[in-house]
């Protein structure tokens, strides 16, 4: 029993991403129409050239109606499905296995989510109060567990713990300017990040990423039929998740400084694209940078750096635009704000544009050495408790 | 003999001063402090603490729960029933309430002095008046406790009943319609003249029966809402001066319904073998008691390293605590009521705080599982209750976005001692003092009132080097 991988007999040929943002005047459908038509016209195919469906969304519909109906999709199949946080990416990986079996000849993995219809801040609820027993914190509260522990851990004092979220704020912050189409287009200086209103714990608003409205998608075709769509085509190296037994909450032996299920996830990836040291053969990665010490730990636990450093790494800029591995170059989570169902999707696109070549300003100078690879990552849930995917891409396939 | 063979006191950890409302609202107001029940309590969960402390040690379990307050938390539902819920006690024990007035304390404590089995009177109250008048100022909150059943050997009965006697009248001296937030009462003068005759006539009775004098007593004590009466009858009484009780009101406020009880586990914490301490409760008539303390060793209430409290409430928190100052909440969804048939199912674990252990390797679940989360053993648990055993913080935060009563929420990751993970939300704490390593032990709170429902359930507070 393993995850045995489809590496490379699938490829991505076209992809589209909305901008995100508070589109007050966009709903749902309205989003799914914009990313599945510029999906469609950068595959060069129709609607109905698509045999199948995988929609991702937590809040902003239920079933396949949620996209059949806009689109009008004359009768295929069209699965809605979630898996908190990840479910953009979930999505993707079951279109993906869908064209692998042969079901399919051609499929379509979208996301979207409305967030801002809600009125909240923050992301609504999404349990039921149950007995009344959990405590009723919120997802920032949940994240901020990290930093205390992982400070403690390694020694640190907690103002340079805050100088190293700020630095990854900044960062993300820095590359979002250079995406039209992020949330937020603005570089944000050091001290306004250190001094922004806390939330919980350490966190100000600056280390939580937005909310906002967004959708994007992905057309998946098999390997041997991807060049004729495009010329360069993204092959999938790796798709893995995994769900956690939730164990931390209640296990004395989890101490708030990783993610167990992103070491799983991450080390199943690695396994089925071969790749033996991410941090030197990956070209970029776009991991779910929800809160800026989420990011700080996915460093360690995706093997970018080792246990109890990324916090170093994160200071001498090994993982800015022009550092060592690219981290979050379309500007992350927190320059894109997080609707739950694209956002996996939303990476998958910044992949597809660096490897491709098309990423304009923010194109990475080590795809033009060489670096061939590119990591998405989401999680959803909360430390301890989380479902975590990683996926791998390449612009070649493998020799 | 049958008596107390246990009893406890709960004070809440807020004390209010007095001079506080006066600078706030230009006021009169006396000088020191009222305690004052934090935002995630009421009459049902200061009962609870009173009822832990009082069971604490107890070589007895109750077969029956007598619970009296002013101010119950819920009309035409029992409140006794989550009081006997988190104390554990078996599904064969009796529980009810005797509420809505002051004397109600009197009648719980004759109920469970009478009943033919170990028996707890639970007294509890939480005490309000509209902003700047003398019930907000000289009310306070607390509760007390007393276990009775007969004197077996590991239940020594350490203070036995001798006497009792009542006077009843029926006149408006102080009186609240159902739902009003505050009481109303006639002319102070008018209850003096009518409650001073009742005191002294229930009083004299009681010392009759008991065959004592007054200047017998070793304590005296006087406790009713009308405070010119009770001074009254306490001075008039010829105990000797240095026996009359404090009447805690510098400290604690009048606590209604478990103010007598307050003061007598605080006599008790104090007696010696063989004194005599008589109760007089002035409310709605006059019943008097009177004990004789046993040589019994006794598990002290602590009443008196109680008093000082644990932190200042200002006045504007205390306002809104109290419903009178209606805060903006944060732009989150609103709070949702517990589910009556999920609440069902955990009652165990909700109420009376009870995880598993796992039989196969020992580990403990809080809440319980039916998988071990160590071995992965299927249905091997046993029940385990953690609400005394204490816990370290292992990571903690402040959630400012989060809705609470009271903003911030403070939730930490808990280790108990001797195994057990639980995250929880903490109360009674500084936000800014909290580490990892502090110590903390588990409460009986009232979360959240959403939809009309009470959400209890229990929180973490900091044990302060205990």
């Amino acid at each position: 029993m393993a995850s045995n991988g489809i590496r490379d007999r699938v490829a991505i040929v076209g992809m589209g991403c909305t901008s995100f943002g508070e589109h007050w005047d966009r709903g749902a459908s309205d989003l799914l129409v914009d990313a599945a038509g510029e999906a469609l016209t950068s595959a060069g195919i129709e609607l109905r050239h698509v045999d199948a469906f995988w929609l991702g969304t937590l809040f902003s519909g239920q079933s396949g109606l949620t996209l059949s109906r806009p689109l009008k999709i004359d009768y295929k199949p069209v699965s809605r499905l979630e898996n908190y946080c990840a479910t953009g990416s979930e999505a993707f990986r079951n279109a993906c296995y869908a064209v692998a079996s042969g079901a399919y000849d051609v499929a379509m993995a979208i996301g979207v989510e409305k967030l801002k219809d809600s009125g909240y801040s923050g992301l609504p609820n999404t349990r039921s109060a149950g007995d009344g027993t959990a405590a009723a914190m919120t997802a920032p509260a949940m994240f901020s567990l990290l930093a205390p522990a992982y400070a403690k851990k390694y020694g640190i004092e907690a103002g340079q713990l805050k100088d190293v979220m700020t630095r990854i704020a900044w960062k993300n912050h820095r590359n979002g300017a250079l995406n039209p189409r992020a949330q937020f287009r603005k570089e944000v200086p050091k001290e306004t990040i250190a001094c922004s209103p806390l939330v919980a714990g350490p966190l100000g608003i600056f280390d939580c990423s937005g909310v906002s409205d967004g959708s994007a998608a992905a057309i998946i075709v098999r390997a041997e039929d991807a060049r004729r769509y495009t010329d360069k085509p993204l092959y999938v190296k790796a798709l893995s998740f995994v769900a956690g037994p939730a164990a931390g909450p209640i296990d004395p032996d989890y101490d708030y400084t990783t993610f167990p299920e992103v070491i799983a996830s991450a080390a199943d990836a690695y396994a089925q694209a071969g790749i033996k040291d991410a941090r030197q053969e990956l070209a970029m990665a776009e991991v779910h940078d929800c809160f800026t010490p989420t990011e700080l730990v996915l460093m360690e636990d995706l093997g970018f750096s080792a246990r109890g450093t990324a916090w170093k790494d994160v200071l001498a800029g090994t993982f800015d635009l022009d550092g060592e591995l690219a981290v979050n170059p379309d500007g992350g989570l927190k320059s894109f704000g997080h609707p739950i169902g694209a956002s996996g999707l939303r990476m998958l696109f910044e992949c597809w544009l660096q490897l491709r070549g098309e990423a304009g300003k923010r194109q990475i100078a080590s795809v033009g050495r060489g670096r061939k690879l590119a990591l998405t990552h989401n999680l959803g849930g909360a430390p301890g408790e989380c479902v975590s995917f990683v996926g791998v891409v390449g612009s070649e396939p493998s020799a | 003999m049958r008596g107390i063979v246990g009893y406890g006191a709960y004070l809440p950890y807020g004390r209010l001063e007095r001079k506080a409302i006066a600078e706030a609202l230009g006021s009169p107001a006396g000088p020191g402090t009222r305690a004052v029940a934090s935002y995630d309590e009421d009459t049902t969960s200061l009962g609870v603490e009173a009822g832990r402390a009082a069971l604490r040690g107890a070589g007895v379990v109750p077969q029956a729960l007598y619970f009296a307050t002013s101010d119950p938390a819920y009309l035409d539902k029992t409140n006794a029933t989550a009081i006997h819920a988190a104390l554990d006690l078996p599904a064969s024990a009796f529980a009810v309430d005797v509420v809505g007035s002051v004397r109600s304390a009197v009648g719980a404590m004759r109920a469970a002095r009478d009943a033919r089995t170990p028996a707890l009177a639970v007294l509890s109250d939480i005490r309000t008046g509209l902003p700047g008048g003398a019930d907000e100022r000289d009310g306070g909150d607390g509760a007390a406790a007393f276990l009775f059943a007969d004197d077996a050997p590991d239940a020594r009965v350490v203070a036995e009943p001798v006497a009792a006697a009542s006077a009843t009248a029926e006149f408006l001296d102080r009186w609240r319609l159902p739902g009003e937030p505050a009481s109303r009462h006639w002319e102070e003068r008018f209850g003096e003249h009518a409650y001073v005759p009742l005191g002294e006539s229930a009083l004299a009775e009681a010392l009759k029966q008991a065959g004592v004098t007054a200047p017998g007593l070793a304590r005296l004590i006087v406790a009713g809402p009308h405070g010119r009466a009770v001074k009254r009858v306490a001075a008039a009484a010829g105990a000797k001066k240095e026996a009359v009780a404090d009447d805690l009101a510098a400290t604690v406020g009048n606590a209604g319904a478990a103010h007598a009880g307050l003061m007598f586990a605080g006599a008790l914490d104090q007696a010696q073998a063989d004194d005599l301490i008589a109760v007089v409760s002035l409310a709605d008539g006059a019943d008097a008691s009177v004990w004789r303390v046993t040589a019994a060793p006794r598990r002290p209430a602590g009443v008196s390293a109680r008093l000082a409290g644990g932190a200042r409430v200002s006045y504007p928190t205390f306002l809104a605590w109290r419903g009178f100052l209606k805060r903006e909440p944060p732009r989150r969804p609103d709070p949702q009521p517990p589910e009556a048939p999920a609440a069902r199912r955990s009652e165990a674990w909700k109420f009376a705080f009870t995880g598993s252990r796992c039989q196969a390797c020992g580990a403990r679940h809080l809440p319980p599982q039916r998988v071990c989360v160590k071995c992965h053993a299927v249905d091997r648990m046993a029940p385990e209750r953690l609400a005394d055993v204490p816990a370290t913080i292992a990571t903690f935060t402040v959630d400012r976005l989060a809705f609470s009563p009271s903003p911030p929420m403070v939730v930490a990751v808990l280790d108990f001692e001797g195994g057990g993970r639980f995250q929880s939300e903490m109360t009674d704490v500084d936000p800014s003092a909290v580490k990892i390593g502090d110590r903390v032990g588990m409460t009986f709170r009232r979360i959240v009132t959403a939809g009309g429902v009470h959400n209890y359930f229990w929180k973490a507070r900091p044990l302060h080097g205990q």
